[in-house]
């Protein structure tokens, strides 16, 4: 298991490249990444990203245990950044591997609906000076239900 | 003496990140309604339970839980991660 929760830019190829080269004999590896909208639009200024020190860390590694236990996945890596994100900028990512890939796509995708909802991020966005913190969408929190 | 927390909105609202409270609440629900009595930022930001979320000791809890052995209380809207 690794988590980090960073301020600093991560290559997300890096990333995977060293969470791979650790795993020893499986059949898939399942990685998402997220990434700051806007880039050519221009909707967007820059993403500001507050957390919960502390809070963040242990919340985040109890969702990752519980992906554990649901799943037979043989490790999973977990970043998220922090503070000030430009466009086309990497947010967080997620990486499951398994023996095989049912298991590392749906522990991907119930990693990814938990840290949604119950990991403790705020993300504001800025455009042309105004600040709006992003809300949670009712489909975010509808998606825990149907695991 | 409990550390009191506000993330987001919550603490751009109240004016401050955190502040330590003498209180005899024995619950979430009993420090809300005290708090609402500080002044209108408070009682304004609190009016409505179904927009905040609460953490007893940086662990999610409900609004009708102890917090007879908390140390740490933070309030905060609902998470936007990923």
């Amino acid at each position: 298991m690794h988590i980090s929760v960073q301020n600093e830019f991560f290559d997300f190829s890096k990333e995977i490249e060293n969470f791979s080269a650790k795993l020893d004999n499986i059949g898939a590896l399942v990685t998402f990444t997220g990434i700051v909208r806007g880039q050519k639009s221009k909707t967007l200024d820059y993403m500001l990203i507050e957390h919960y020190p502390g809070m963040t860390e242990a919340q985040i590694k109890l969702i990752v245990e519980e992906t554990f236990k649901r799943w037979k996945i043989c490790d999973a890596l977990v970043i998220h950044r922090y503070g000030k994100l430009e466009p086309g900028e990497p947010i967080m990512m997620i990486a499951t591997a398994a023996q095989h890939r049912k298991e590392a796509f749906e522990a991907a995708e119930y990693l990814m609906d938990y840290l949604k909802s119950r990991a403790p991020f705020w993300k504001k966005e800025i455009l042309n000076g105004e600040e709006k913190w992003v809300e949670t969408k009712s489909a975010d929190a509808a998606a825990l239900n149907r695991w | 003496m409990i550390e009191v927390i506000y993330f987001s909105w919550i603490r751009e609202r109240i004016g401050k990140s955190s502040e330590s409270i003498e209180t005899r609440a024995a619950t979430v629900i009993e420090l809300i309604e005290e708090l609402k009595k500080k002044d209108v930022r408070y009682s304004e930001v609190f009016s409505d339970l179904g927009s905040f979320r609460v953490a007893i000791n940086q662990e999610l809890a409900n609004f009708d839980a102890s917090i007879i052995e908390a140390t740490e209380i933070a309030f905060f809207p609902p998470m936007t991660g990923g």
